[in-house]
This record gives structure tokens, sequence and C-alpha cells, in this order.
């Protein structure tokens, strides 16, 4: 094995904000964005759970609806799910399967009884 | 391509003079890391998989005896312990092990109380499963073997790696404790439902909270450690289809334990809260517990935490199963010289087996009051999953049609586990039936169908690796003789254990009965004054005797195995080259032992794992890392390499494994 | 020995091994979650109607926790970026605001434990409910002294969200207390998912925040050494940040507003 090959690239090469340049102001009005994003689905989620006149099952479905989009902000941007590679939306998408079979099925056999055997 | 090439550290080129484990001349290289960095706090994958190996085979040894002891209580109830009965009871106590007294008024031994009975009977399938089998089959096989496999120099998390082993230890050590509590260990059963898991007034079943938790926690970390070893540390020209099945099999191994085990420790936590902060996620309203309505809150549900236990449960048995096949698979393509019949096939089954095992939970809670639909969704899974198993020991049986088959020690388990394993899964078809299993559910059926699987299954298979992959190891081999006693009485034993269970289960025999069924015999035939249907026949109680011989010669003929284990690492036949088995994997490209960084030059794979007896070929093997085109009639060099080394090694008096290569990172 | 890929990404995957590794824990975690938030659904859907407790939880606390760990999240991410631009005392500034912000939500939410420790509702003899936060509970004298209200229905206690509620000092003497509890995880089956749901949500805040801490507290010998080790580092670190922030984003909704 050749000994010119380096196994730490940073002795070698110029650091790596020199390579690629970061445009930090950029990210910070990119973070003022997310953020009154978030501190606005925050006040919808409250303003809904608020609402007078519907069943707590609709007004739940909302807020979750509500919290589902806060939450893809926070990961596609804070955690930059979006601009990540095959390797990890794969393995996300097979949690995600497996989460919802876990809820779906489990909430789906304590709802299933043979008639009769209901205790209430 | 060059840009994967400067990734790799460049490796000292081979000294013709010196074992690549030697340090300099005389002196002692100025880091040598002392006994404790070298063996304890080691975060060198093949000293952690030597670790957990052996920490797994001495609590398999431990849940042997816990069995054997069951079954003397079984086969003669309320009849004192033999040999070990004082030390029970100087562990457990006057009220787990009641003295038992003679005419006279002298105590002539100690019993077994039905609470000990329940005691030994949650921890030996504690033990078994999450300290035996799954550390062995999984962390101790994976870590010393798959980096090797896949030409890496170590797991990509060392000292994650190091951390999983000592959770686990510290998970051991918190079982093994329970024990020495007052009220001795968990008595709820492996599954530890609840109520009864929080109703029982002694703290065994905390302790085993506790010792999940820490297992859990540890197989998390090795799970992450494979998967990302995998998908990241393949050398060059490893490519996913040229990965042997052992490597995919601890791959999707990986998964299962990752995704499935979080839900359980969910539930343990919650289980934690229910004993100790009198929470109640899983008490029902209006639970009364010796004839009081218990003081809890309720509104909790007792089959919340049989779905989340079964969630982990199912995909946990596929993680006994699974290393295990892939070992069998290894075995098989070298001893029949030919490459494996249908490694696509292996492969897809083996991903779509991983993910329908999440899928199939609830086949374990038939008989917990589900309605048709939710029970014909998981009985259709369950069919379903039968089809990838079938499809792999159908591969593995093709494979051995036309090969030039060698009957060593290894390939004696590998074989033996195809027809083992076969029984166990064929077995288990009734049971996915939801009308079938109505009667064999908590029946000593399942206990054969499910010791079938693992015990003459999986551990067949580990033997096979552990008798296969010493020479690597150590440099010698195991007896070949005492391997075929060991085998051979193994093998007739485990029969005889397991296979009356399946009468007894069919004839109504109940799990968990601490006295064998014979109270329950006895009441129901006494009703009529003969023995009826439904009733235990004499016969089938006849034949807890039987089995209690058969399971005490099946523990003496482990001691074979242990005595060769040990003797051939100082007295076994050495090996004459790197590769004693001829074999195409990568891990036998080593020098033997491998050390620190495993290979001398970085491999590079050019062919897939299985080329045995290639037309044209002046061998009956290929190497993976032997060029494509350039055959080679001298011996490659690492194979000569290693020559020189048993050579050296004869000469020396110093034990290659005792001074691994110190190399910092 | 180097392990390849630590710092830099493997071309065919495009990621380097700790980012393999963060995302694969952080699967293991959505499934961790994922089974409390089940236990959450199942005990929900199957309690008996009208027993669900709305509105028992401090709002105005919660919003605030929300907020701050938002914010956290944002200098998190930023902190990332100071690495990646060279800025080590940027760096050093914004995972301190993390710093601190973790430690902000850790002592609201301890609070907020501590209010529901102190909140108990008194069974009394003549079948009345007092339910209030304890003032005075002085074992030597003989009663006590809870600023709340009396209902005889326990049904009122549940849907607070839909009732005005007048408050009031009230007191109590021991003779005329059949039976007290506070609410703690004992109390019924939403304080238990409460307590332990946001009792392993505050374990990891912490967990998060040491690891952080040590970074931000060590990170300058790395950083002189090994700038791109320390800045991914801070990256895998931030990812699990950032999920314990996601995880607060599910947990807020359905503790604190359904």
């Amino acid at each position: 094995m050749s000994d010119s090959h380096e196994t730490k690239t940073t002795a070698a090469q110029p650091p790596l904000h020199d390579r690629h340049p970061v445009d930090f102001n950029a990210y910070l009005r990119r973070c003022g964005f997310i953020f009154v994003g978030i501190l606005c689905a925050i006040g919808l989620m409250l303003w809904i759970s608020y609402l007078p006149g519907h069943t707590w099952a609709l007004k739940s479905a909302l807020i979750l609806v509500v919290a589902c989009a806060n939450a893809f902000v926070v990961a596609g941007f804070l955690m930059h799910l979006l601009s990540e590679k095959k390797m990890i939306y794969t393995l996300l998408a097979v949690t995600v399967f497996l989460f919802i079979g876990l809820m779906g099925l489990t909430l789906y056999a304590m709802q299933d009884f043979p008639a009769g055997t209901q205790m209430h | 391509m060059d840009a994967t090439v400067h990734q790799f550290p460049p490796y000292r080129k081979p000294d013709p003079h010196h074992g690549h484990d030697d340090h300099a001349h005389g002196a002692h290289e100025h880091h040598d890391p002392g006994f404790w960095a070298k063996y304890i706090f080691s975060t060198d994958h093949k000293v952690i998989g030597i670790q957990y190996g052996f920490t797994a085979l001495c609590f398999l040894l431990f849940g042997l005896f816990l069995m054997l002891m069951m079954r003397w209580q079984i086969a003669h109830p309320g009849s004192a312990l033999p040999v070990i009965g004082a030390l029970v009871h100087a562990v457990t106590g006057d009220v787990m092990s009641p003295a038992v007294k003679d005419a006279a008024g002298n105590v002539v031994g100690y019993t077994m109380s039905p609470e000990l009975y329940n005691s030994f009977g949650a921890m030996h399938g504690t033990i078994m499963v999450f300290l035996g089998i799954v550390p062995l089959a999984f962390a101790a096989f994976g870590n010393y073997v798959v980096p090797l496999m896949i030409g890496a120099v170590d797991m990509a998390f060392p000292r994650v790696n190091m951390a999983s082993y000592q959770a686990y230890f510290l998970g051991g050590l918190v079982m093994t404790v329970s024990f020495f509590i007052p009220g001795g260990a968990a008595q709820a059963g492996w599954t530890s439902y609840s109520p009864l898991a929080t109703t029982i007034p002694t703290h065994g079943q905390l302790f085993w909270i506790i010792g999940m938790v820490l297992l859990i926690s540890s197989s998390l970390m090795g799970a992450i450690n494979f998967i990302a070893t995998i998908i990241q540390l393949r050398a060059p020209g490893m490519t996913w289809m040229r990965l042997p099945w052992f490597v995919w099999t601890q791959f999707v191994t990986a998964f299962l334990l990752l995704l499935a085990f979080p839900p359980l420790e969910a539930a343990c936590v919650m289980q934690f809260m229910d004993n100790v902060a009198h929470t109640s996620f899983f008490l029902p309203t209006g639970l009364a517990v010796g004839g009081q309505l218990a003081h809890i809150s309720g509104g909790g549900s007792p089959l919340l935490w049989q779905h989340l236990f079964w969630f982990l449960g199912h995909p946990e048995v596929y993680v006994l199963i699974l290393p295990a096949m892939g070992i069998v698979c290894e075995i098989i393509a070298n001893n029949t010289r030919k490459p494996i019949w249908g490694y696509k096939s292996l492969v897809y089954s083996v991903l779509s087996l991983g993910f329908l095992s999440f899928i199939v939970w609830a086949h374990h809670m038939y008989l917990t009051g589900m309605g048709t639909a939710i029970s014909t969704f998981f009985q259709a899974t369950t069919m379903i999953i039968s089809i990838p198993s079938v499809i792999i020991l159908t591969c593995l049986f093709i494979s051995l049609w036309g090969g030039s088959i060698r009957f060593n020690t290894p390939m004696l388990f590998a074989l033996a586990f195809l027809p083992m394993f076969g029984i166990g899964g064929l077995t288990g078809l009734p049971l996915g039936f939801n009308v079938s299993d109505v009667h064999l559910h908590d029946t000593y059926y399942i206990i054969a169908h499910f010791h079938y699987i693992v015990a003459p299954g999986t551990i067949f298979a580990l033997f096979a690796g552990i008798y296969y992959w010493f020479p690597k190891m150590t440099g010698r081999m195991m007896n070949e003789f005492w391997g075929r006693v060991h085998f051979w009485c193994s093998l007739i034993f485990m029969n005889l254990v397991f296979m009356p269970m399946f009468a007894q289960g069919m004839a109504g025999m109940l799990r968990r009965m601490s006295d064998g069924g014979a109270n329950y015999s006895a009441a129901v035939n006494s009703q009529n004054g003969a023995e009826v249907i439904g009733g235990l026949s004499n016969d089938i109680m006849a034949l807890h005797v039987w089995i209690l011989w058969a399971a005490v010669s099946l523990g003496l003929a482990q001691i074979p195995f242990i005595v060769n284990v040990f003797w051939s690492m100082k007295h076994g036949e050495k090996v004459t080259s790197d590769n004693p088995w001829n074999s195409t994997t990568l891990e036998w490209q080593t020098p033997t032992p491998p050390p620190h960084g495993n290979f001398t030059h970085t491999p590079t794979v050019y062919r897939g794992p299985y080329e045995y007896s290639v037309p044209g070929h002046p061998r009956d093997f290929a190497p993976q890392n032997e060029p494509l085109g350039g055959s080679h009639p001298t011996p490659s060099p690492q194979a000569e390499h290693g020559k020189q080394l048993a050579e050296d090694e004869n000469r020396k008096t110093q034990n290659a494994m005792s001074h691994p290569k110190e190399i910092k990172h | 020995m180097d392990i390849p890929y630590a710092i830099q990404p493997r071309p065919d995957t495009g990621l380097y091994n700790a980012k393999v590794g963060i995302w694969l824990f952080l699967a293991s975690e959505v499934m961790l979650f994922g089974g409390l938030f089940s236990a959450y659904v199942l005990l929900r859907v199957g309690a008996d109607p009208g027993t669900w407790p709305h509105g028992w939880q401090n709002l105005t606390l919660g919003t605030i926790n929300t907020v701050v760990l938002a914010l956290s999240a944002i200098t998190t991410l930023l902190a990332w970026v100071a690495c990646k631009a060279g800025q080590f005392g940027r760096f050093k500034f914004f995972h301190a605001c993390t710093l601190l912000f973790a430690l902000a939500f850790a002592i609201i939410h301890l609070n907020e434990y501590h209010e529901d420790l102190t909140h108990y509702e008194i069974h009394l003899t003549s079948g009345l409910i007092a339910d209030g936060h304890m003032v005075e509970n002085n074992l030597k004298e003989d009663y006590v002294i809870i600023e709340g209200r009396t209902v005889n229905d326990e049904k009122l206690l549940y849907d607070l969200r839909s009732q005005t509620i007048k408050e009031s000092e009230i007191k109590i003497p021991r003779a005329e207390i059949a039976s007290m509890e506070s609410y703690g995880p004992w109390h019924n089956t939403y304080m238990a998912l409460d307590f332990t749901m946001t009792g392993l949500h505050l374990l990891h805040v912490i967990a998060g925040s040491v690891v952080i801490g040590y970074l931000w507290l060590f990170g300058r010998k790395m950083w002189r050494t090994d700038p791109e080790r320390f800045t991914n580092r801070v990256e895998v670190s931030g990812l699990f940040w950032h999920f314990v922030d996601l995880v607060w984003i599910f947990l807020f909704p359905v503790l604190y507003l359904t």
C-alpha cells in the first residue's frame, strides 16, 4: 500500500468551509422563517383546541394534522431530511410502515370482538 | 474506485520473517495495552465476539440446569431434589424450597415449591432466549465473523460495540442476582403478563424488567453497529449480491432487533411504573387480588401488554433462527463443495421473512377473545410467512443434491438442523390456524414445537458454527471423534426429550403445571374411576420419567463438547493453513488468528461467495478475493503466510492470541 | 487503525458511518415512543365515555416549553452551520443557547410535575369531592387547606375545558376525609401516560444535553486537530436533539390540547 495516501483528508486539503463556503446569513434567515412557521403551527393548534361546538374526536384529528405538518417542517428542514440520501428514506419508510402497523393493528384488535363478548 | 481505495489505510507490508502479531524484536511496544484493555475492555470485534460467546455459553448451561431441576419436579412432584437440593434451599430459602421430611420428622431433602417452579420456568425461558441464544447467535458469531466476511477492519462503532457487551453483561448480572433476593426471581413467565407480573408480592419481576431494559439496550446498540457496518464497511468489490448469506441473515436479524425491541422496552417501562408507581397501564378496572379489590386506579388493559410484548416476541423468534440458518448455509456450501442453490431466492426470502415477521404477532394471542376479522388477518399473514421459510429450507436441501459431501462434525450438525427445523416448522402449521390452535395453545405441543426449532434447530447450528470457526479463532481443530460423540448423543437425546411432548400436548397436557399434570390427571380420572378422554392417561404421564432421563443424558452429552472446546485450545491438532476447510469466504483469507485490523492487505472482491467446483479452475474452490481469469496453481500469499505462521508457532512458545497488535483508532 | 468512512462519506451510499448510525438509532426511538403512543391511543379509545381528561395540564407552561424547545432546535442547527462555516466561536454561542433552553425546559417541566403532585382529589365522607392544590397540610393540625373547588359529580373533574372553574380556599377537617390522592401517575391512566411519556422525553432531553454539553465543553481540542470529524459529531448530536423536539411536537398536542 502506498504511504502517500492520506487517512485524514483534512491534513492534505483546505478546510471544508473554504472548499464549500457557507452563507451563514442565508441560514439565519431560513431559520427565522422556520421558527415563525412553528409558532404559527402552535398557535393554530391552540386555536383549534378552543373551538366550541365540536367533538374532541374531530378537534384531535385536526390538531394532529397540524402537528404532522409541524413535524414535517422540523424533520425536513432542521434535520435536513429533504436533502438526505435514499438509504435514509428507505429505512424511515420501513419504520413508518411498522409504526402504523403496530398502532393500527393493535387498535383494530382491541376493537374487534366476537359478538356478545364485549364488556362495555 | 480510486476514491474508495484512498479511504483504506495503508497496511504494514507482511514481514516475511515474523508473524503478523509479533512485536518488534525483543521489546514490547510502548503502547502494550495490558490485560484489562486487551481482554476485558477491548473494542476489537473479535475479542467482543468471544466475550459474548463465552458468557452466552455459560448462561446456556445455567438454563440447562434450571430445566433439569424443573423436569425432576415434573417427573417426581414433591420429592426431594437430588444432589443439589441443599444448594437450592440455601439460595432460595424455606418458602421456595420446603424441606421434605421422613416419617420420623427428619429432613431428607428439599423440594421445589410451585412458586419456585414458576420462577425457574420464567428464568429458563428468559435466560435461554435473551441471555443465551440471541447473544450467541447474533452477537457472538456476528461480531466475530461478519466484519471478516465483508472485508472490514472492525465494526463501524467499536466503542459502542464494547458498550453493548457491557450492557449485556450487566443485564445478565441483574437477572442472576434476582435469584438471590428475598422472594426469588421473576415468576410470571418469560412473557411477564400483567396483571400477574404486577400483583405478585415479590420483587423478582422488577429485577426482570430492569434486566430486560439493559439487554434491550445492548441489542439495540449491537443492531445499529451491524447494520451500519454492513452498509458502510464492505470491501471494494463486495456488492450486496456477493455477500455470504450469513451476512444477509445477520443484517435482517439486526433490523428485527432494531425495530421490534423498542415497543417492548416501552412496555417494560410501563410495567415498571405499574410495579413501582402504582399506575394501571395494564391493570383493568375491578381487578381483585386474593379476593380483595386492588387499590389501583384501573382503566388499564392487560391485552395492551400482550400486544406490545408479542410485537417483539414474534420477530424475536426469527432473531433466534435466522443467524442459525446463515451458519448452516455457510457450512453446507463449504462441505458440499458446490455453490448454494438459489442464492437470490435465499436473499429475497430472508428479506420478506424479516418484513412479514412484524405483522404476524397476534397468532400468539388467538385465545384472548379476538374477533374474526383481526384473527383472519393474522392467520393469513402467518400462513404467508411460512412460504419464505420453506423456500429457505428447500434451497438448503437442494444444495445437497450432487454435492461431494464431507461428513465432518460441523456438517453433521448442519445436516441435522434441516430435518429438525423442518419438524419444528411443520408442527407450527396447526398453531397458525385459529381452529386447531384453540386445542393446542398452552399445551406441551407448543413446548415441543418451539423447542424443536430452537434446540435441535438453532443450537445445533450454533454448535456447527463453533466447530467450524474454532480453527480460525485458535489455529487448532477441535477433536473430531468427540465431536461426533457430542453430535450423535445430542441428536438422539434431543429427540427423546421433545418428541414425546407432541403426544402429551395433543392429549391435553397443559404447560407450566408444576406437578406435570399429576393433580389434574388424578382429579379428572377419579371422576369416573378410570382413565377418560380429557384426563391424562398413565402412559402420557409416564412419559415424564422418560423425558427426565433423556434430558439428563442430553446434559451429560454436553460434557464432551465443553471438554473438547477447552482441551483443543491448547492441544488440538494445529491447522496447516489459514484456510483449513478450503472455504471461499473472506474470513479465511486472514492470518490465524486474525490480528487487530484483520487483513494484511485490503481485500478486493471479484467473485460471489460460493464459487466451489468452478469448471476449469485448478482447485475446487475460488476465494472471493481471487482475481478473475488468473488462476493460482501455487497457494495464495495468505495461505503461504499462514503456513509459515504455523511453523513459526512451533518454534516459539508464546501464544499468538495473547499479543494482538495495538493500533489506535 | 482507521475505520473507513468515519468522516468522508462512502461514495455509493453518500453517507458517513455515524450518520447511518444515528438515523438507525432514531428509527428505533420512533418505535419506542411509538409503543407509548400506541398505548395512549388504545387506553384512550378504550376508556369509558366521558372519563378521559381534557385541560388538566397547564397550557401556558406547555406552550412556553414548546416554543423553548423549538428555539433550541433552531440554535442546534445554527451551531452545526457555524461549524461547517469554520466559526467555532459562533458554535459555542449557539450551543450555549441550546443548553440554556434545555435547562429552561427541564425546570419548567419539573415544576409541572410538582404542580401535579401537589394537586389533590379528596373524597369526603359526605359524598362530595374536593379538588385543588394543597395549600396547607400540616400533620399536627386536624385539617387541610386546598385552593380549589368542591363538586358532587366525579364526571365534572374530567373535562375542564368545557367548564368555567371558580377556585377558592377550602378548609377540610381531616375527620371528613374518606380518601385523598394526588394527581400522580397512580391517579388514572391519563396521568400515568403523562408522567411516563413526558418523563421518558425528559430523560432524552437530559441525555441530549449531556452529549451537547460535552461537545461544548471539550470540543476545542478536537476542533483543532480534526474539525471535520468534530462537525460530524455536532451534526449527529444535533439530529438526536431535533428528534427530541419532534417527539415533543406530538406530545404537546396529544397531552395538552386534545
